[in-house]
């Protein structure tokens, strides 16, 4: 509706100087303009407030890390060293195992939530899409200590018995699976980290994934499918071309949730600090569960300095990942007028 | 139906599409299915874990010892309570006035854009990174764990919430609105504060809402900020307790009555967040 009218609302003192002659302004708006002025500086003010929050975080994780950086430099990011005894660290298995279970995550989370935001756009009863809408949405506020206690005591034993054994049984000869499922089957690794990460950002995606589908012009989708075409090809080749950039920022967004995510993590990676093989059954760690874990305890000479670095490292990380997000959701909000 | 008949190669392609179709479309059903399966599964074992434990004596008895016959959740409730509501409190304001600043002030300047933009970043940010920084800048000069320090953590998750919902509610409000008031002779912060903000009040609310529901779940950045507390305090100075970290540890933990606490807390934890997300959405539906 606003879409209307001038973007930008404009200020009546301009109005009311330029319909005066002389243009004096009436006195009674100068009644208070400290008062203006006192608001319009305190929403200022709050604003550098976010600013300066990003530039603290930024800051002191850079001093708190900095007698690590200089210690172990750059190649921290490739050493697979983590031993608190000896003082010697390195971040490459925690990296590893962020980046894995995050991998994971994405490659069900996405076809699922393509799917889901698919149901409620284009096949869902019109009744049926409020409430399913709002299910999965109550699905992303469940808190994630809760995913990662059901994940640990519940379906992590689940998964053991009838996915993992199995698995393992049917592959042991093959050779590049054999190699993923080896390892034991306990519930407790990579595999079960990224499955109940694929569980928690599915709604994040899917939710995103819907608003993106539903900008679609109605007309554009007409015209397809009065040529003919079926639904699939409708939102394969209408939709989804349509909604690219959108799409590629709702998965961004999941990414980004799905590697900065804590609590669900450290409780089912087993946190276990070394890799010696490629399996997923493995316990292993995270870059959010190393610092869950040992933070608190950690002594303040190097331990605490490394786990300063991996912070930094992943902020940095999803940093990059949710900006990407930010700025592909941002174009396809731009092209929704023009492209119509 | 059809009035012509298909060349048999185009009905081969009819039946593929179609069959195409049927198969996208089973699947896409599947994946609804998925999703809300594991929605179900998980309140379903929350329930019946959590339901079994709930007794008065979990809102009346301190965190027992390991094996210990009886035994509660007082302390974590109520460390939770204070540092939850005291950062929402204290959020609330910062966050609400940013997002008047994104949505009357600065929607033409770089200063606008730029902070728009990173709220959007830290909204997602890895919480545990701002107990790291919270560690840093409070914990680590006082020498301290404290409920400060843990209620500052919050308030820095409630910020971008509240910024984030405020901008939108009050971009949807009309201009005409405003330009109203501004006939009238309103200065803007007149405008502002008894106009738009007043008709942007249920979104308002609906976010304020919101990030009580996101922080009181809310474990990684407690962590190492207000650490846990065995004991009943109510002194925000002293390292407090907290429901999810308290989960946390329990649920980590070999002992059967911890465990049985644990899972009592996921049921509150998770009832308060569900209540509290669907009171927003019925304030919500109900006003705007």
């Amino acid at each position: 509706m606003s879409a209307t009218l001038p973007a930008q609302s404009y200020e009546p003192k301009d109005a009311a100087a330029e319909s005066l002659p002389g243009g004096i302004p009436p006195t009674h708006t100068q009644r208070s303009p400290w008062a203006d002025k006192a608001f319009a500086a305190a929403a200022q003010s709050a604003a550098w407030i976010t600013l300066a929050l990003l530039a603290g975080i930024i800051g002191s994780l850079v001093y708190g890390a900095w007698p690590a950086i200089r210690e172990f430099g750059i190649g921290f990011l490739f050493s697979t060293d983590w031993d608190p005894v000896e003082d010697k660290y390195g971040g490459l298995v925690m990296i590893y195992g962020t980046l894995m279970t995050a991998a994971i995550a994405l490659i069900i989370a996405v076809p699922v939530s393509f799917g889901i935001a698919l149901f409620l756009t284009e096949l869902a009863p019109n009744w049926l899409r409020r409430p399913l809408g709002v299910a999965v949405e109550l699905l992303a506020a469940v808190p994630s200590i809760v995913y990662g206690m059901w994940g640990l005591l519940v379906f992590g034993p689940i998964l053991a018995t009838y996915v993992q054994i199995p698995l393992q049984n049917a592959f042991s000869d093959v050779p590049l699976l054999g190699t993923l499922f080896s390892g034991p089957p306990v519930g407790i690794g990579l595999l079960s980290a990224g499955i109940i990460l694929a569980i928690m950002v599915i709604p994040f995606i899917a939710s995103v994934m819907r608003d993106v589908f539903e900008t679609t012009p109605a007309l554009l989708k007409e015209s397809a499918y009065g040529l003919g075409s079926t639904t699939w090809e409708v939102v394969w080749k209408v939709v989804l071309p349509y909604t690219r950039s959108g799409v590629i920022g709702a998965i961004m967004l999941g990414l980004g949730r799905a590697l900065g995510e804590t609590m669900a993590v450290t409780f089912v990676i087993g946190n276990f600090s070394q890799v010696d093989s490629l399996s997923l059954f493995q316990a292993a760690n995270s870059i959010t569960a190393a610092i869950a874990n040992e933070f608190a305890e950690a002594d303040t000479k190097l331990h605490q300095p490394a786990l300063m670095y991996l912070g930094l490292v992943l902020f940095f990380i999803t940093f990059c990942v949710l900006a990407l997000s930010k700025l592909l959701l941002q174009r396809m909000k731009r092209n929704e007028g023009s492209r119509t | 139906m059809s009035l012509f008949t298909l060349s048999p190669a185009g009905m081969r392609l009819h039946k593929r599409r179609k069959g195409l179709n049927a198969l996208a479309l089973t699947l896409s059903l599947l994946a609804m299915a998925f999703g809300l399966f594991w929605l179900a599964w998980i309140l379903f074992e929350t329930i019946r874990l959590g339901i079994g434990g709930l007794a008065l004596t979990v809102f009346t008895e301190m965190t027992p010892p390991p094996q210990a016959e009886s035994g509660g959740l007082a302390n974590a409730i109520l460390g939770s309570v204070m540092m939850v509501s005291l950062a929402t409190a204290l959020g609330t304001p910062i966050g609400i006035l940013c997002g008047i600043y994104l949505a009357e002030y600065g929607k033409q300047n770089w200063l606008g854009h730029v902070t728009g933009f990173i709220n959007d970043i830290l909204l997602s940010a890895p919480s545990i990174v701002i107990g790291l920084f919270i560690y840093a800048v409070v914990v680590a000069q006082v020498r301290t764990f404290s409920g400060y320090a843990g209620i500052l953590a919050l308030t820095l998750i409630v910020i971008p919430v509240v910024v984030r919902t405020t901008e939108n509610m009050l971009s949807l409000i009309p201009n005409a609105l405003r330009e109203a008031a501004y006939a009238l002779g309103a200065p803007k912060w007149k405008v502002i504060s008894s106009v738009t903000l007043k008709a942007a009040r249920a979104g308002v609310i609906t976010g304020v809402l919101l990030a009580l529901a996101r922080i009181a779940g809310e474990t990684a950045p407690l962590l190492f900020t207000a650490l846990n507390n065995q004991f009943f305090t109510s002194n925000l100075g002293e390292p407090m307790a907290s429901l999810p970290v308290t989960i946390f540890k329990y649920a980590m933990s070999p002992y059967e009555n911890w465990r049985e606490l644990a899972w009592v807390g996921v049921f509150l934890i998770t009832l308060g967040v569900l209540a509290l997300n669907i009171l927003a959405r019925v304030l919500f539906r109900k006003k705007i």
